[in-house]
């Protein structure tokens, strides 16, 4: 099953429906944000000044952006002087073939991979199955997302939405015997035996990259579960997929950017296994792959540079925003269609894939700002996602009885007159439906999704003070 | 510096059709502060619901006109802290294209105040005559919770404000969990995506209910109009503009 690239009104609507009935999932979701932010809370405020810090960083992630093809040239040299092969993909189907051509003369079969929104972002499990190889998620979340074929719901925490017995159920036929879903040991048990065989048995490693280190060209990857270790020695090749824009110049840029990862997504001071590959095994290491290569992805991003949305690519997919946004934690991950939800979802998902196909994510926001005040990076996100609603306007996305009320409305605001006449009139219209400030109207004519719209007031502030209302 | 003798209400669109009562309120509050209001009667709607939106030509159209009507008086005053955001951090760069404009209404913007704003920094609420001190306040007063809406507090920076009125008018503040958690309204917001946008009113409103306190207090008529429309017939809450609380205290 192929989860639907696209959200519209209507889809974002019906999907988040679906998220807000179940019960269950509002209290998971609740819950496991509630817990990432108060975590993110307390581990900031352990740090002697964390607003610096995350200045500096803004600082550091602008000015690497501003030059990211010099930065990506370095790295491309000093990852080629340690030994990894770099590729250069422009798209999704380049990046795949790119994989394909790799396993093809090596002859795999099985490929075992980290987490990774990139491969995510670019569906690269499909197209490894569509070159006849079986590729296996080997974080314990994503696992069970490939397992039960859907999308991550959370950019940082992709299985947040299942309940143990579903998980069990999973584990279970895969395991080819019942496992119970209370027993959390014996399940973890099952997993980790599981994947050793797949850690063991695979002939490719497929890792993502938190961060692409220009001056010694090596690649860091962040998990709490070690599997990124097994991943990057067992199999005797691995394939990094990263986007262009992780790039860190330096060691210390690098140093900034762990500090505040970890912190912002989950609140460890920095997550359990941080693992550095600076090429392949040299001959006196004891183990390690034979071949490393790293595919650096674009993907639409480059296009963003120079543009109002170049700042989106600051985004280091801590997943802060989530956990913050109230939208989110009512509609939940799988309602933005994409790999990549909540605020920062709402806006890469746009500007990756196309606007005319997720026409309901720039709208998916209140704009109240929560995504700001939390952003590792201080990315505007609000700002973006009301240049995004300005695209639609222009690219006429917006359906044509909006457009015509909109224009219509801003004609009558413009001519204080009209709006006088205007809301005279309205006011005789709605005077049969208008109940104590509401307007009551059959069907659900009148209201949003149950909410009664409210009433024009029975006469208007100006009508008010013209009549001397004020004069005691 | 002496204290502003008039100020001009831009009373906002919503409160202007749909609850004129709020902008009485704030007409008493200002003129039981001493001051003299002018209801410059061209105003229509600042335009920020077609800013968000997306209408930037008919945004900037409307703010214009808003610079217009407005840039004669020395003070400005509305109740609402998200159109006084509109003015001060979307109207630069949305008249960006017109420098002359752009300049306008920069300068407009350094004299525009949200209500409590402009009575807790300009007129200096609250007085040291002022009634009881708020240790007393606290164990005796009206008590209420205030929402802290989203625009007001993030674009404006304003948090101790309109907390500090209600207190000088004898308030005493039971805080939500998180007080600054979105209402659900985000303008269109509420219509495009009603479903999300009522389950976000409605978590609102709990915390609201557990808060325990009879009144929620918001200084945004956006925001009450979005919770009025969720409130449930038995809710222990009612809803009230920030500016209806400050008339009803200050009697």
């Amino acid at each position: 099953m192929t989860a639907q690239r696209s959200s519209t009104v209507p889809e974002f609507r019906r999907r988040a429906e679906a998220a807000l009935a179940n019960e269950r999932l509002q209290g998971a979701l609740e819950g496991a944000t509630g817990r990432f932010q108060d975590h993110r809370r307390q581990a900031l405020a352990a740090l002697p000044d964390a607003d610096a810090l995350r200045d500096h960083f803004k600082t550091m992630r602008a000015a690497t952006l501003a030059r990211l093809d010099e930065h990506l040239q370095t790295f491309e040299r000093n990852a080629s002087a340690v030994g990894a092969r770099v590729h250069w993909a422009r798209d999704g189907a380049e990046a795949g073939a790119i994989v394909s051509t790799i396993a093809a003369k090596r002859g795999v079969q099985l490929v075992a991979k980290t987490k990774s929104m990139a491969t995510e972002e670019i569906r690269l499990n499909e197209a490894l199955k569509a070159a006849g190889m079986t590729p296996v998620e080997t974080d314990l979340g994503e696992w069970i997302i490939q397992l039960a074929e859907e999308p991550p719901f959370h950019i940082i925490a992709p299985a947040v939405h299942k309940t143990r017995a579903e998980v069990a159920e999973l584990f279970s036929t895969e395991a080819g015997e019942p496992l119970p879903p209370d027993d959390i040991p014996r399940l973890t048990a099952a997993a980790r035996r599981l994947l050793r065989e797949k850690f063991l048995a695979a002939g490719l490693g497929i890792t993502g990259a938190n961060i692409g280190v220009a001056e010694s060209g090596s690649i860091v990857l962040v998990t709490n579960e070690g599997n990124a270790e097994m991943v990057t020695s067992l199999p005797p090749v691995h394939v990094v997929v990263m986007g262009i824009e992780k790039i860190a110049p330096t060691w210390d840029d690098a140093a900034a950017w762990l500090a505040l990862l970890a912190r912002s997504a989950t609140g460890q001071p920095l997550s359990i296994y941080t693992t550095v590959i600076s090429g392949p095994a040299r001959p006196e290491d004891p183990d390690g792959p034979e071949e490393v290569h790293i595919i650096l992805l674009d993907n639409n991003r480059s296009q963003q540079l120079g543009t109002a949305y170049e700042e989106a690519l600051q985004c280091i997919r801590c997943g802060a925003c989530l956990n913050v946004c109230p939208v989110y934690k009512e509609a939940g991950g799988h309602a933005y269609g994409s790999p990549y939800s909540g605020p920062i979802g709402a806006v890469i998902t746009p500007i990756l894939f196309g606007l005319d196909a997720y026409a309901a994510l720039p709208q998916a926001s209140s704009l109240c700002g929560a995504c700001l005040d939390v952003c590792p990076v201080r990315i505007d996100l609000p700002r973006m996602l009301l240049e995004l609603r300005a695209d639609e306007v222009e690219q006429r996305l917006l359906s044509w009885p909006e457009r015509v009320a909109e224009n219509a409305a801003a004609e009558v605001l413009k001519r204080e007159w009209l709006l006088r006449w205007t809301s005279r009139l309205l006011r005789l219209l709605q005077r049969p439906f208008a109940r104590e400030g509401h307007l009551r109207l059959p069907g659900s004519l009148s209201s949003a999704a149950g909410r009664p719209l409210p009433a024009l007031a029975e006469k208007s502030f100006r009508q008010l003070w013209q009549e001397g209302a004020l004069d005691e | 510096m002496d204290k502003p003798q008039r100020v001009a209400l831009l009373v906002t669109c919503l409160v202007d059709q749909i609850m004129p009562e709020v902008g009485l309120a704030a007409v008493r509050v200002l003129q039981r502060a001493g001051l003299a209001v002018d209801f410059p009667t061209a105003q229509t709607c600042c335009g920020q619901p077609f800013f968000n939106s997306g209408f930037r030509r008919q945004a900037a159209d409307l703010a214009k006109r808003t610079v217009e009507i407005f840039e004669p008086y020395e003070y400005v005053v509305a109740p609402s802290g998200s159109c006084v955001a509109m003015i001060r951090s979307e109207y630069p760069h949305l008249l960006a294209e017109w420098p002359d404009w752009q300049r306008r209404a920069q300068r407009l913007a350094s004299h525009t105040y949200e209500l409590s704003e402009f009575l807790v920094q300009i007129m200096e609420w609250p007085q040291p005559s002022d009634g009881p001190d708020s240790a007393e306040t606290a164990a005796t007063g009206t008590a209420v919770s205030y929402h802290d809406s989203c625009h007001m507090l993030r674009l404006l920076g304003l948090h101790g404000e309109p907390r500090r009125a209600l207190s000088a008018s004898g308030c005493s503040l039971r805080e939500m969990d998180v007080s600054d958690r979105c209402c659900g309204f985000g303008g269109l917001f509420s219509l495009r995506l009603p479903e999300v946008a009522n389950a976000m009113t409605a978590e609102k409103l709990d915390q609201a209910a557990r808060a325990g306190a009879p009144t929620l207090v918001s200084a945004d008529p956006g925001c009450l109009m979005q919770m009025r429309g969720m409130l449930p017939d038995d809710s222990p809450v009612i809803l009230k503009h920030l500016a209806v609380v400050l008339e009803e205290q200050t009697r």
